[in-house]
């Protein structure tokens, strides 16, 4: 007879979904990627963190651990700019295939004919990798700061901790993002080589083209600048930087720079005037948050967009291999 | 008069201006077995599909076990076991992990999982299989693995849209009789769509057979082949070991036969179109006049005869 379930199908999808995760080559592949990445990067700011901790004009130099995630002598980018690009890879190679491939194989159907709920399968998707993604990024993260414990000897504040652990979760949220756009896609698509495709296409796009695309389109209707007063200037430029932050890589560099670099005070530009009188100090765990916040709710939202469009498309959509 | 489990009422899905599914209306009664006849493309896939909420109907409603299909297809699924015409399993898992994955989907006790999961190989016969990888299985294992996920969460109702599509003969025999005695043992009801005439005809209990979207008839093979050739002759043809001269003599003497409608003479054979079933007769009379007889056949209307029938009046 049927007793009482002990786990919900939820958990039992997301159970599956990360074993099938943690034994797919893509993940090691993208476990690889990422790790050699970081280990660079490290290798990079540790050579450097001497003339940096040195350096009597930076406001950030007693943050070694943050110091560590962002020195750099040029040769590489440093780990956050890094993941900037690659975060989007991570979350597309994670979601492009997760509806579209089940149809393929005739799984879907079979998986859909259980008594499950529809959205429970797209949920299940995205929050098994999440969680993978969550917990590299935490291990990473746990292995730099203990790593440099050990190096240096030097104490932690529990403010570079806040920091490290905030930048971890604007990263994951960037990884989301990724993650439920190409969740959509690959609904949307009925080959997963398609779908992989348009979401390579638009991280290019966002990544390379975009900022050319709104570069000629300003400049195409903007007013001689010679012929414009300061303040217009400065609303003009708020205006580009508005913009250009519909990409969602902008949001992340910005987000992530601001929890990395406690000397950061404003994203957008600052009047002499604003700047007048400024220390410049670091800036309290608190007031960095608020600078972020709009970045940081901007990616959440684009991320529940996403989803929600995954879900309208998937809800009453007739299931057939 | 039972409570039909599984009622459709005047259901119709259309694609466009193409309706798929016409105003389909059926009951379908516990522990029958139930055929859905149709060519391809028919609606019959379309038909199960809305049956268990994986599409929805453009119109009417579909009743599983007493559940509204479209409105709350979770309750239905819970009833019911789909087994898809195009059956895929997760590659990269054996052929117990997949059962076992869906058998957890399905709340089962975890205890007894295991257990229920072997037994149910076993019953479909794959007990030697259990630990193979799905990706190595032939498309006839697939098909008894695909039972298995059916059977393992134990359903009132057993859906299994063309089952018998790429096995071959033996195994078409073998996976028919395991339908049909797993719904004598567990009182399954079972529909199942196939567009294989004589697979129906070894295992159902009842027919529908299914055209351009539409429930031409109903009922079993019987009923269907007498409401259909009822009026019709019935027709026995002799074969001869000499060649029938033409014209015949004895031809007139037989045309007097009251119950002889018309007789066909095609060199060795010979056609007798009759009011009633006067074989024997026949016989006697050839046997009279000094005629070896090397065969005689009586013309029985099975489901071919009926299908193509169907099609003819569909044309």
């Amino acid at each position: 007879m049927k007793s009482q379930p002990l786990s919900s199908p939820f958990s039992v999808m997301v159970h599956k979904e990360i074993a099938d995760h943690i034994r797919s080559w893509r993940f090691i592949v993208l476990i690889g990627l990422i790790i050699l990445t970081f280990v660079a990067s490290m290798y990079v700011s540790l050579g450097n963190i001497r003339s940096a901790m040195g350096n009597a004009n930076d406001p950030d130099r007693s943050f070694l651990y943050l110091k560590l995630l962002t020195t750099t002598d040029n040769s590489t980018p440093p780990f956050h700019v890094f993941l900037s690009f690659l975060a989007p890879l991570l979350g597309i190679s994670l979601g492009f295939d997760a509806i579209n491939s089940e149809q393929n194989s005739g799984t879907l159907t079979r998986l859909l004919a259980q008594p499950i709920y529809r959205d429970n399968l797209l949920l299940a998707k995205f929050v098994s990798a999440l969680i993978m993604v969550s917990v590299l990024f935490l291990v990473l993260t746990l292995l730099m700061t203990g790593g440099g414990l050990v190096l240096t000897g030097v104490r932690m504040e529990p403010q570079e901790l806040l920091r490290i652990l905030g930048f971890l979760l604007i990263c994951v949220i960037y990884v989301s993002f990724w993650l439920s756009l190409s969740i959509v896609l690959s609904i949307r698509f009925r080959q997963a080589a398609t779908s992989a495709l348009t979401a390579v296409g638009i991280w290019l796009f966002f990544t390379v083209f975009y900022q050319i695309v709104v570069n000629l389109l300003i400049r195409s209707f903007l007013p001689d600048p010679s012929f414009l007063t300061q303040d217009q200037i400065l609303r003009y430029n708020e205006l580009i930087l508005d913009i250009l932050r519909i990409a969602p890589n902008q949001l992340y560099t910005d987000a992530s720079t601001t929890m990395l670099m406690p000397s950061v005070r404003s994203l957008s530009p600052m009047t002499m005037e604003q700047m007048a009188g400024a220390i410049p100090a670091p800036l309290p765990f608190k007031e960095s948050i608020m600078i972020v916040w709009p970045q940081v709710s901007g990616l959440i939202g684009a991320t529940v967009a996403c989803f929600a469009l995954s879900y309208y498309l998937f809800m009453r959509r007739e299931i057939r291999s | 008069m039972k409570d039909p489990i599984i009622q459709l009422k005047g259901l119709t899905k259309c694609y466009g201006p193409q309706k798929a599914v016409d105003n389909l209306s059926l009951d379908i009664y516990k522990g029958e077995i139930f055929g859905l006849l149709g060519p391809n493309g028919a609606g019959k896939t379309t038909t199960i599909l809305m049956m268990l909420g994986l599409t929805d109907p453009t119109s009417g409603s579909a009743f599983v076990c007493g559940h509204n299909a479209t409105n709350n297809p979770i309750s239905v699924k819970r009833k019911v076991g789909y087994m898809p015409d195009s059956l895929g399993f997760y590659d990269n898992m054996t052929a117990l992990e997949n059962l076992i994955y869906i058998a957890r989907l399905n709340g089962l006790n975890e205890n007894e999982i295991l257990k229920r999961g072997t037994e149910t190989m076993e019953i479909v016969g794959l007990s030697s299989a259990l630990h193979k990888k799905t990706s190595t299985f032939s498309r006839g294992m697939k098909q008894r693995l695909g039972l298995a996920d059916v059977l393992i969460k134990q359903p009132d109702v057993i859906i299994l849209d063309e089952p018998t599509l790429g096995i071959d003969p033996s195994g078409v025999r073998e996976f028919l009789t395991l339908i049909k005695r797993l719904s004598k043992e567990q009182e399954l009801t079972v529909l199942l769509s196939s567009h294989h005439l004589h697979h129906v005809q070894q295992v159902c209990d009842r027919v529908g057979i299914f055209v351009k979207g539409k429930l031409l008839a109903q009922g079993n093979i019987d009923t269907l082949s007498g409401n259909l050739f009822s009026h019709e002759a019935h027709v026995v043809s002799f074969t001869l070991a000499d060649v029938i001269p033409q014209p015949w003599s004895l031809q007139q003497e037989l045309e007097q036969w009251g119950s002889v409608k018309q007789i066909t003479i095609n060199k060795k054979t010979i056609e007798f179109e009759c009011r009633q079933v006067i074989t024997p007769a026949l016989v006697r009379f050839f046997v009279e006049k000094g005629y070896d007889i090397l065969g005689v056949h009586q013309k029985d209307y099975g489901l071919d005869e009926i299908y193509q029938k169907y099609f003819e009046d569909i044309n």
